[in-house]
């Protein structure tokens, strides 16, 4: 699998339109379920579909989750705190991304 | 080679030097700190340099320091080990570990995992292993005979013409392996990887079998790269939004006109529109990222006026100001 260094690796795109089971979630994330349930719960993760068995997650929810998960174990704050973290951690990577096109324009 | 040869081979690598490393120093700390502060130092710094949060350069390296001194200083014995070795060295310098100098300090052994702790240094390999304390990926999960190996997380940085054309890109990947001397080493593998066309900013790409190998007869885990783009000399990039800021003259901007605008594609001509403002945007449908949903590009018009400076461009300028009765500031009030 990994002796062939010059062999192409292709790479999938996670985006709003990869579909993960609970399962499939908790995989890419190498975390448990009730660690998937907690943050549902907190409104970090909004999964479509009825049910569990039926849950469907967005693959933007994997780089979430991962995040949510090493604030929350490298920094001590808690599911509550890692979830306004990201939230505002996101508004900041859109306002600098806009920061940086406008600055642009004052050259 | 002998079998003795080997072993020599072996124990020269293990004891070769490196440098000090001054876990009070990255920490700001003296060394008579309380475990309080110890605390309280790492998680300020770890806060401020954490991958996740910080876009500094270096941060991501310096977070790891933090967290390597960290670990050693937040556990009594391995700090007590550590200040065994005495304040005598400096930060850098040449260092190998006094003979037996962990005597009665039980580090290595146990299970090791973790991309956090394979980027410890060698410093503190040589004092505590690898993974003689806990790593933080599921250490009890590979003790089982048979298990799909650990997923990596990594970050790659590629240039937006690579989302456009799906360009290939060689990266390399530190990962630990269990030597012949069945202590982890830290190897290096480069892999190329095709980086699908229509990514954008802070999206993960996922590439099947290429995390830790597995245990047993477990499949390999997945690898999944975040995407980052390169800043670009043109163009910039929000979601799948891309921008262009194109310079017109006074008079392309007023009368219109058909200039060539480069695009992630290639050359377009684009009509500018007779009486277009500094600032308007023009949106071209759907030539932003080729994601599934394609985004759009804008292009933005900087009106640009030249400098007046021989006394013909002078005299254009009077001749422009009389032909109207303009007034810039008249939004100003008064």
């Amino acid at each position: 699998m990994q002796s062939d260094k010059r062999r192409e690796v292709v790479a999938a795109i996670l985006d709003e339109h990869s579909e993960l089971t609970l399962g499939e979630l908790c995989r890419a994330c190498g975390i448990p379920a009730e660690e998937v349930l907690a943050l549902v719960e907190e409104g970090v993760i909004e999964p479509r579909g009825r049910g569990r068995a039926r849950w469907r997650f967005s693959g933007i929810c994997v780089r979430r989750v991962r995040r949510v998960y090493s604030l929350e174990r490298d920094l001590g704050v808690n599911l509550a705190g890692a979830a306004l973290a990201i939230e505002l951690l996101e508004e900041i990577e859109r306002l600098q991304a806009r920061l940086a096109r406008l600055e642009r324009g004052e050259e | 080679m002998s079998g003795a040869g080997m072993a020599r081979a072996e124990k020269f690598s293990f004891i070769r030097a490196m440098e000090y490393r001054d876990y009070y120093q990255i920490l700001g700390l003296e060394r008579d700190a309380s475990q309080a502060e110890i605390k309280r130092a790492y998680r300020k710094l770890a806060r401020k340099y954490h991958p996740d949060i910080s876009k500094e350069a270096g941060a991501e390296d310096r977070f790891k320091e933090v967290g390597e001194a960290y670990e050693v200083l937040k556990d009594p014995e391995k700090r007590a080990a550590y200040d065994q070795l005495g304040s005598g060295y400096q930060a850098g310098q040449d260092f190998r570990p006094p003979p037996n100098w962990d005597e009665g300090f039980e580090f290595h052994g146990g299970g090791y995992t973790g991309a956090d702790s394979e980027a410890f240094s060698d410093f503190f390999e040589s004092l505590f292993g690898r993974g003689g304390f806990h790593g933080f990926g599921g250490g009890a999960r590979q003790r089982q005979y048979h298990a799909q190996g650990e997923n990596t997380y990594a970050r790659i940085a590629i240039d937006l013409e690579d989302s456009y054309h799906g360009g290939t890109r060689q990266i390399s990947l530190k990962h630990s392996e269990l030597g012949p001397d069945g202590r982890p080493q830290l190897k290096e593998r480069k892999l190329n990887v095709k980086i699908p066309r229509g990514v954008t900013e802070g999206q993960q790409i996922r590439l099947a079998g290429q995390g830790e190998p597995g245990f047993g007869e477990g499949k390999p885990g997945d690898l999944y790269l975040e995407i980052s783009f390169n800043p670009h000399p043109l163009y910039s990039v929000e979601g799948k939004t891309v921008y262009l800021n194109l310079p017109v003259a006074p008079w392309e901007a007023a009368l219109g006109a058909k200039v060539k605008v480069p695009t992630p594609e290639g050359e377009i001509h684009l009509t500018i529109p007779a009486n277009s403002r500094s600032g308007a945007r023009l949106r071209l449908k759907g030539r932003g990222i080729p994601a599934k949903e394609p985004g759009d590009m804008y292009v933005v018009l900087q009106v640009t006026a030249p400098p007046a400076e021989s006394e013909a461009q002078k005299e254009a300028y009077r001749t422009f100001s009389e032909a109207f009765s303009f007034d810039p500031r008249s939004g100003l009030g008064s």
